[in-house]
């Protein structure tokens, strides 16, 4: 067997990445060289299952069934054109170098994984890299409005963490754009018989087969019927579970169900602990809050970030005894400027966001709540004009005053961080598959490419270089070894686990309490965001797994699902869902702890740099910077579930750098 | 503040529905329409009642979910914006609000206020895409579209499906709907090949899924969360007026 | 062997034109361009009355020989036949536009559509009992005092001139002009720009000027229709020959289309 082919199964053993040989550039090349191949005409013998309808599993699923395959493809919305891809702002990257500004494919592959702050696989991130140039040119074929230049061309922006301008963008809606654009070609597929869409439908359980993955068992949320659908080899590409935070920027629907099932059947969960906050979304404003709206980061070009100096200032603002106007300048803190001077307003989103926490931490914090920032245009509106910024941020400004319900033309902007990306997921190896055979992940839901934090416009190129490009060349590595159509729903497994859905499902109903299945969520997600958020210790990690099993054990006691399960009911589905954040964040809570260093997305109080370190000493980093620790965690952590209330068994696929070097990340 | 609302209730597809009225009482006014929902339900839940349903997802005016006809208009009087973005500091203390599902004879009612809104998908796979596999697709650039045309492709393509063209048209019309797929495909040189077929297979698909058609009252358009213009449903009759004609001329 | 199917391709387009929402709404643009053209025609050769009898009647008496008496005929036809489609055609969208939404709004109410959008079909079907009075009145006229008059300058034609006066002496009959007038505008205003947004024409450019246009078209018929019946009956217009010059003896030529 070549090294590219398919990686062997090991629920218990060693991970095998199935990083193809021979140099980093020229990896995917060989792969796609000596992939296997299904004959066109026994290509519709096979069926595959794909769960989620976003950019990755809508696109996973109009690829494979224009190659013949027989494709079912599920989504709890009420159309695939809802999954929450759509909500993606900035842009999409691609190293096509139209700007001539010295891009290349390794410069997109090497800010990626510098970006992730060298948590991320290299193999995976360089063919990301390659791949970045087909997707532009099939979303452009699509009919995706991209901007243009007046010549015709397309026109591209710079993001965060790039010295070039890579990113294609459309307005503020690139997400809609290309998610629309994908949805059209799943429905192509669908009008053509090739994909049976089931919308409206959750997946509840994975049925394994024989160590294979061959179906699935879901809920109808309009009949609630429960049913099982087998097939040759089943895709997840479900998102990502920054909802198990409760509030987030992610979609209500968003949830961990699809993964944390496919965990407790023996797919490994990897890096859960690599959670992404974005430092500019419009603070919570009270505890009947549903949801956190992200505001684009572009506003921290023009924006000055501050809070009063004294606390007694900080104190009369929340109680509105006070505005912001009235503090003079030199009762402001304009803590980012202070601290990093040479980035400024502009620095890295995790530092940002860390640098808001501490000051609200220290009673600072100018929101109704204590906790939020100003973002202040005062300056700029009193260079520039307020015309001129009206033109570059018109429509933000629009979103923030019908939410929030202030000018931010007359008083400074509040904002705050919130969980808004989930680099960690299942483990994959090259082909995309974990390490239950047959089991495939995609985009959000995948833990591969982000490393511990994930570069922004980067999000809409991995869910698309999956589902159109990567997949479509990797399964049939996988299919190959397998005789289509041998498993069926008559297979005892799928009576027995669509029996143990039905029997939880009838746990639910009946534990008739008397608190809603909110205020779990609420009450989980506050903890996880607390000591498992911006900033992390091992006795705060040690406390929530001790608080995680209480809530459990509440929830299992006292929540309330009115209605019956025979029909439309959204507290049951609900209930279902933060049943399964409440496991899977304790799994998260371990990996967290287990990673005794500061990395991207994750920081452990314990691990930061001080005074006495030498990096500090000689001015290359400041104090309190985030303290990754090469020589013991250049690992990715992939958790193996042991069975309820047992904790779960952490295997670890070292990452090997061959082709770059590891660096300290630097902003001052 | 204090609100009453007048609520449509209906158990499942096939139940009669009737409208009920529910005190909706402290309520934040920087709350949004939804949480203020969201809070009667918690009510409604501990009473030992069925919450109301509606459907929801991003809570940020893009995926399209949300719906409701709030005091008879979708997504309120507020334009260009969707449900999940009105806030509650828009109304009065005291004040009475209808809330209705969308009605449309294509939408029918699943539970309470969500609505069955597939028929969008059925127009869409009859036609609304450019037909190119994947891998097949030209150098991005190789086809230069000047900026004015995707201005107006896009302005066509921010629509987010979420039906309140149909629901505000007194004749339930999908015009709108289709035509903004129509010009944004249509107006993209990506486009043109399938220009006539996509137009033609559009507008019979609206057609066979019981829509029905426009009297021009442009009522749509204003309660457009994107403000996509009525002149989309221009163009779509001239370039079926066109199709027409070419597909008589060609049999 | 060739022709038969391609006609039947034909008929199948045209069955399909037909059958579709666009396609019945194209032929409702059409007809109702035709007969707005109709109605300024109309109303120019109604403002005759203005430059007196001899003009009047004698634009009257070419419009009944024009093609040798054909000419007449062929308009009404035309005209009769857009009157239908346009009337067919709508019924048929009126009642799939009931069923599409076949449940309202417990708090009905209307964002930005004017209300003579939302009256069309009742204007319209007011037009209609309108029209078939109208041809009662001046075309077939039924009065036979009417019927009876003669130009007294060229007692061999008939005198529409002095039979509009005549018309237009009771003030129940010119209420129901103005009304109906009014309503009849009132479907133009709408309809106007209605034909050129289903015909494909109204674009951002075209917007302002289609609206203001259908008002503009939809004022002058207005006055121009209301004005002679309004000043007849306010005494503005006179028959000055008023029946010493009217001879009755003698059958009128056939039926004046126009009036």
């Amino acid at each position: 067997m070549a090294s590219n082919a398919s990686s062997t199964p090991t629920p218990n053993g060693t991970l095998n990445s199935a990083i193809p040989e021979g140099p980093l550039p020229g990896k995917w090349t060989q792969y796609k060289a000596k992939a296997k191949l299904i004959n066109p005409a026994n290509k519709r013998k096979y069926s595959v299952i794909v769960v989620g309808s976003g950019l990755a599993g809508g696109a996973a699923a109009a690829t494979l069934s224009e190659l013949g395959y027989q494709v079912k493809c599920f989504c709890y919305q009420d159309s695939p054109r809802r999954a929450h891809s759509i909500a993606a702002q900035g842009g999409i990257n691609g190293a096509k170098n139209y700007q001539n500004d010295g891009d290349s494919v390794w410069r997109l592959f090497y800010d990626t994984i510098k970006g992730g702050d060298f948590r991320a696989r290299e193999a995976n991130v360089h063919r990301l890299a390659e791949i970045s140039l087909q997707i532009i040119d099939q979303c452009v074929a699509q009919g995706v409005p991209f901007a243009r230049e007046y010549g015709g061309a397309l026109a591209n922006r710079s993001f965060g963490g790039a010295q070039v301008s890579r990113t294609f963008y459309a307005r503020g809606q690139t997400g809609q754009q290309l998610l629309i654009g994908c949805y059209q070609a799943l429905e192509k597929e669908i009008a053509k018989g090739g994909v049976k869409m089931h919308t409206r439908t959750e997946m509840l359980d994975l049925v394994v087969v024989d160590g294979h993955a061959k179906g699935i068992v879901v809920r109808d949320l309009t009949t609630g019927e429960i049913t099982s659908h087998a097939a040759d080899a089943v895709i997840l590409a479900t998102g990502g579970y920054g909802n198990v935070f409760f509030l987030s920027t992610n979609a209500m629907g968003c949830n961990v169900t699809a993964a944390l099932r496919a965990n407790k059947r023996g797919a490994y969960m990897a890096n859960p602990c690599f959670t992404q906050i974005h430092p500019t979304c419009i603070p919570v404003s009270g505890d009947y809050q549903s949801k956190l709206t992200l505001m684009s980061e572009s506003l921290r070009n023009d924006g000055r970030i501050w809070v009063p100096k004294s606390k007694e200032d900080a104190a009369k603002i929340r109680s509105g005894t006070m505005m912001a106007k009235d503090i003079p300048e030199e009762g402001r803190d304009f803590f980012l400027e202070r601290k990093y001077p040479s980035f400024g307003n502009l620095a890295p989103r995790d530092i940002s966001s860390r640098s808001a926490k501490e000051v609200c931490d220290e009673g600072r914090g100018v929101a109704k709540t204590g906790l939020g920032v100003f973002l202040d245009f005062s300056d700029a509106i009193n260079r520039l004009g307020k015309e001129a910024i009206k033109a570059r941020y018109g429509n933000l400004f629009q979103m923030y005053e019908k939410i929030a319900g202030e000018d931010p033309y007359e008083t400074p902007m509040k904002i705050y961080p919130a969980v808004h990306y989930t680099m960690g997921g299942l483990w994959v190896d090259y082909n995309l598959m974990s390490n239950i055979a047959g089991l495939h992940v995609l985009g959000e839901a995948n833990f591969s490419d982000h490393g511990a934090n994930r570069l922004g416009a980067s999000a809409l190129m991995q869910g698309l270089a999956d589902g159109y490009f990567v997949i479509p060349t990797t399964l049939p590595n996988y299919l190959a070894s397998q005789k289509p159509g041998t498993v069926t729903t008559s297979a005892p497994e799928f009576k027995q686990i669509e029996a143990e859905v039905k029997e939880r499902i009838d746990q639910l109903m009946n534990v008739k309490g008397t608190k809603t299945v909110d205020s779990f969520h609420r009450e989980l997600g506050m903890l996880v965001w607390d000591k498992c958020g911006m900033a992390r210790s091992e006795a705060g990690l040690k406390e929530a797994l001790a608080k995680i099993p209480q809530i459990r054990e509440d929830f299992w006691k006292n929540v309330r699902i009115p209605g019956s399960p025979d029909g439309t009911n959204m507290e049951l589905e609900k209930a279902w869902r933060v049943a399964d954040f409440i496991d899977f964040a304790e799994i998260m809570c371990h990996d967290a702890l287990a990673r005794e260093e500061s990395c991207g997305g994750h920081f452990r109080e314990e691990y930061q740099f001080t005074a006495e370190d030498e990096a500090v000493k000689s001015g290359y980093t400041n104090p309190g910077e985030a303290m990754r620790r090469d020589d013991e965690f250049a690992y990715v952590s992939a958790w193996e579930f042991k069975g309820p209330g047992v904790p779960p068994v952490l295997h670890k696929e070292p990452l090997v750098y061959e082709a770059v070097e590891l660096s300290v990340r630097s902003y001052k | 503040m204090n609100l009453t609302l007048k609520v449509w209730r209906q158990s499942g597809p096939n139940a009669t529905g009737r409208i009920e009225t529910y005190e909706a009482k402290e309520i934040p006014s920087e709350a949004s329409f939804l949480e203020m929902l969201d809070i009667v339900n918690t009510g409604i839940i501990k009473e030992g009642g069925d919450p109301i349903h509606f459907d929801h997802d991003c809570r940020e005016g893009i995926c399209g979910s949300c719906s409701l006809a709030i005091n008879g208009v979708p997504h309120s009087k507020e334009s260009g914006i969707t449900t999940c973005q009105v806030h509650m500091r828009k109304f009065r203390e005291g004040e009475t609000i209808w809330i209705e599902p969308f009605r449309a004879r294509a939408f029918p009612v699943i539970k309470d206020l969500m609505v069955d809104r597939s028929a969008f998908d059925r127009i869409i796979a009859a036609g609304g895409y450019i037909d190119v596999r994947t891998g097949s697709a030209p150098e991005a650039n190789s086809i230069p579209i000047g900026k004015e045309d995707a201005d107006e492709a896009f302005d066509a393509a921010t629509c987010i499906g979420c039906g309140a063209c149909v629901a505000a048209c007194k004749n339930a019309s999908a015009m709108l709907f289709v035509g903004a797929k129509a010009a944004h495909l249509n107006i993209l040189p990506q486009g043109h090949p399938e220009k006539d077929k996509r137009v033609l297979a559009l507008v019979r698909q609206m057609d066979a899924e019981g829509f029905g058609n426009c009297t021009n009252h442009y009522e749509c358009e204003a309660v457009c969360p994107k403000e996509i213009s009525a002149d989309v449903i221009s163009k779509l009759n001239r370039d079926y007026a066109a199709a027409i004609v070419r597909e008589a001329v060609a049999e | 062997m060739i022709k038969k199917p391609q006609m039947n391709a034909l008929g199948k387009t045209l069955l399909l034109f037909w059958n579709s929402s666009i396609g019945k709404k194209l032929v409702v643009a059409i007809t109702g361009l035709m007969l707005v053209g109709f109605l300024l025609g109309h109303m120019t050769g109604n403002l005759l009355i203005f430059q007196g009898r001899e003009d009047l009647n004698d634009y009257a008496e070419f419009l009944h020989h024009m093609l040798h008496g054909w000419g007449i005929w062929i308009a009404r036809l035309g005209i009769l036949g857009a009157f239908f489609l346009h009337i067919v055609a709508t019924v048929s969208l009126v009642q799939q536009n009931r069923a599409s939404r076949d449940s309202r709004y417990a708090c009905d109410t209307t964002v930005q559509a004017p209300v003579s959008s939302r009256i069309m079909i009742w204007t319209g079907l007011t037009v209609i009992a309108f029209v078939v009075f109208h041809i009662f009145h001046f075309t077939v006229r039924l009065d036979p005092d009417l019927a009876a008059m003669k130009d007294p300058g060229n007692p061999e034609r008939h005198d529409v001139y002095g039979m509009v006066i005549a018309g237009f002496q009771n003030p129940l009959v010119v209420i129901f002009y103005i009304l109906a007038i009014s309503f009849l505008c009132s479907h133009l205003s709408h309809g106007i720009g209605s034909i050129f947004q289903t015909l494909g024409l109204r674009t951002e450019k075209t917007r302002v000027a289609i609206r203001n246009l259908s008002v503009a078209i939809s004022v002058l018929l207005w006055v121009g229709f209301l004005s002679i019946p309004i000043l007849v009956v306010t005494g503005g217009l006179k028959d000055k020959t008023d029946s010493a010059s009217h001879s009755s003896e003698r059958p009128g030529p056939s039926a004046l289309a126009e009036n």
